[in-house]
């Protein structure tokens, strides 16, 4: 568990990227962040591993303090996944995985054969392992990231924009892949975008940012959808428009969803309906 | 024509080879000149400037010391040194001239290495847990030397040619033919020496082409063969 209380974070020119922000981030969860930039939900990530020191407030992790914590010792316990990768250009495949077992003092060939198993975990075959990333295509670029901070596997896991550089086709498979690898794994997941799709479809637990991360709202996705808190929640997340505001039509062939423009985007299935939908 | 074919005479003659100062006499210690010069500046430079990379701090020195050094006249500092060392440390006085003259490239080559790494690079080595100095060890030299060996070459270049200098401070080097060439109305042996000078620069700066290219890393090589 993951817990932030009345953190601040201001900056010497004075701008409030955070200003006094609370959550609970349940473990074994997966938690999004999401908000348009400007909304500090990038800097609440950071600080997560003091890459980011929150100028008041504490955060703390299973109840300690992470002020107390080497913050080296601190980032090598927590997977953290970069948009782009952020991978080390001039080592393989392999050895980027292996990075934090290495520094952690693993010994080279065992480094290495953890590596491998965490590239079958995310789908990659080994036979990259032997590739300089600059030899991958961004999605596979991507799932190194993320076999990166699976490696020494940890307990939590940071996902800063993952996906926000990828082709769509690419994005909605790694988006797949990461429900997959949460249902197998269990980690209790940091995850910030921009998407609202993406935080719906992968968050448990969705937080709406305002700028200075103020909390907009925090719920799951269906009760955030059924239940708005506010008219800026409601144009975030779109109810008056596309997919989210849909009526249903009436037709020959039984009952449709239609949204604001009239275009079909669905169909209304009963219960019983579902074996043959 | 006729005065290259002379200096390339002069090149080969038997009183070049066993003069006052025999032609490989001078050229090594014309060389020696060249190598203890920049490596004293390397020893200096190197570490200073990736320190200014890694942390960015005395960024504005450094970049403000490498720009003014460029408009230091060599012959000037040479004679300086001379003069406020003392006739009778002129070997000291000419390295240190020397050595002042490698130190901005060299510099300069080093920290703009270190900086040239992409930001996102080394933030993500920061975020799994590199400490700031395996974060300037494993990442941001390995990236930069390219950058630092293109410093050394063109300190080097820099020195290879002002060690001629010397010759008017000393009966070193291969300046000295060209100061005795002038003295005696010798030009065959003026262009003669000169060419011997243009030689050790072409070849110095083609074996620093090589090694610029030798240290580039493996995945960034491939990434440029690949564009």
């Amino acid at each position: 568990m993951i817990e932030f209380r009345s953190v601040t974070k201001t900056y010497p020119d004075g701008t409030h990227a955070v200003d006094d922000f609370s959550l609970v981030v349940p473990a074994h969860t997966t938690t999004v962040l999401v908000g348009s930039s400007g909304s500090g939900k990038t800097t609440l990530l950071r600080m997560i591993n003091r890459m980011v020191e929150p100028t008041s407030g504490t955060i703390e992790i299973d109840g300690e303090s992470i002020a107390e914590r080497d913050p080296v010792r601190l980032r090598r316990s927590i997977g953290y996944v970069l948009q782009n990768g952020g991978l080390l250009p001039h080592h393989r495949v392999v050895d980027n995985v292996a990075t934090v077992l290495r520094l952690e003092g693993t010994p080279k060939q065992q480094a290495r054969d953890r590596a491998m198993e965490v590239l079958d975990v995310v789908g990659l075959d080994r036979s990259l392992a032997t590739r300089y990333p600059s030899q991958l295509s961004g999605g596979q670029q991507q799932r190194v990231g993320v076999a990166r901070a699976l490696a020494a596997d940890p307990n939590i896991l940071l996902m800063d924009e993952p996906f926000g550089a990828v082709d769509p086709i690419v994005r909605a498979e790694l988006q797949t892949e990461t429900l997959r690898l949460q249902q197998e794994l269990h980690k209790t997941v940091v995850f910030v975008t921009h998407d609202i799709d993406e935080a719906f479809l992968l968050g448990d637990q969705v937080v709406i940012l305002e700028t200075g991360a103020q909390v907009a709202q925090i719920g799951s996705p269906s009760e955030i959808i059924e239940n708005p808190a506010s008219e800026f929640v409601a144009s975030f997340i779109g109810t008056e428009r596309g997919a989210r505001a849909l009526r249903t039509k009436e037709t020959g062939h039984g009952t449709v969803l239609v949204d604001a423009t009239g275009r079909t985007q669905g169909r209304l299935v009963g219960d019983d309906d579902e074996g043959t939908a | 024509m006729d005065l290259f074919a002379d200096a390339i005479a002069w090149i080969f003659s038997p009183e070049a080879q066993s003069g006052s100062l025999p032609l490989s006499e001078a050229i090594w210690t014309h060389l020696a000149f060249t190598f203890v010069s920049v490596l004293i500046a390397a020893a200096v430079a190197v570490p200073a400037g990736w320190l200014v990379g890694h942390t960015g701090r005395g960024r504005e020195a450094a970049v403000a010391l490498s720009g003014a050094a460029r408009a230091v006249p060599s012959f000037g500092l040479v004679l300086l040194l001379v003069l406020v060392f003392g006739v009778t440390h002129k070997v000291g006085a000419s390295t240190t001239a020397f050595v002042l003259l490698a130190i901005p490239p060299i510099l300069a080559g080093a920290y703009s290495g270190v900086e040239a790494v992409e930001r996102r690079v080394v933030d993500g080595a920061r975020a799994v847990g590199m400490t700031s100095r395996q974060v300037l060890g494993k990442v941001e030299i390995p990236l930069g030397l390219p950058l630092l060996i293109g410093g050394l070459r063109s300190a080097t270049l820099q020195v290879v040619a002002t060690v001629t200098l010397a010759g008017y401070v000393g009966s070193w080097g291969l300046g000295f033919y060209i100061v005795q060439g002038i003295q005696i109305r010798d030009f065959a042996q003026i262009l003669g020496a000169a060419l011997v000078i243009v030689v050790l620069a072409v070849v110095l700066d083609l074996l620093f082409a090589l090694l610029e290219r030798a240290v580039v890393p493996h995945g960034v090589a491939a990434r440029r063969s690949a564009d």
